[in-house]
């Protein structure tokens, strides 16, 4: 992993199209800006893992809750 | 083509009914190839099932049963890579989370699987508000 120290209002580029910018930092908490093209997603990485993970949990499907569903209509 | 199944057994499907999910879907990158196989008739719910991996089939519903007002935007991107040129062209599911008893399951809303039927290509979208669009909706409600 390449490791840089950055300070308030400094940035760093990801390529020639992404910018990522130290907007505040306080207490443990530090605020990015990020200036990217609109075909590179961008998500807090818990989010895209909370998918992931509920994803894999959805497969544990059991025969009988099958049953169950494949009787109920609306 | 007979490809086996998680829950349906060994069946026979049409090679014209292979949806594609080009970047996989989330947790399942590598894996691409899906059918979508229907349970009762009427029923809002389907199985997505892997052609190549068995064990990967997911129970999906139409969302729209369960949450009248569920809305999400489709960004630019999204509708070219999947190709939509007709809003007709395409059909939302969500992936069921399955839970004992039936009436604590979820749909998960934050990740819809928007599917083109026309071009046979399918994504699994990311929305980043999980407040309006919940990763685990209450499936309680939504039957009658």
């Amino acid at each position: 992993m390449l490791v840089l120290s950055r300070k308030k209002d400094e940035s760093i580029m990801i390529g020639d199209q992404i910018e990522l910018k130290i907007l505040s930092v306080d207490g443990d908490q530090v605020k990015l800006g990020i200036v990217a093209p609109k075909n590179v997603k961008v998500y807090r990485s818990e989010v895209y893992e909370s998918i992931q993970q509920q994803n894999k949990e959805s497969l544990n499907i059991s025969k009988s809750l099958l049953e169950q569903i494949s009787k109920k209509n609306i | 083509m007979k490809i086996e199944t998680k829950f349906l057994g060994e069946m026979n499907i049409e090679e014209n009914e292979v949806i594609q999910f080009s970047n996989g879907i989330p947790g399942f990158e590598n894996i691409q190839k899906f059918v979508i196989l229907p349970l009762e008739k009427e029923s809002p719910f389907a199985i997505l099932q892997s052609i190549e991996h068995v064990e990967v089939g997911f129970v999906i519903a139409l969302p729209f049963v369960f949450k009248k007002d569920y809305e999400f935007d489709l960004s630019d991107e999204d509708k070219e890579e999947l190709k939509i040129t007709d809003p007709e062209d395409i059909i939302t599911y969500s992936i069921v989370t399955l839970k004992e008893p039936f009436n604590s399951s979820t749909l998960n809303l934050q990740a819809p699987v928007v599917i083109n039927h026309k071009h046979k290509i399918a994504k699994q979208l990311v929305l980043q508000d999980s407040n309006t669009n919940p990763l685990r909706y209450p499936i309680e409600g939504g039957m009658s």
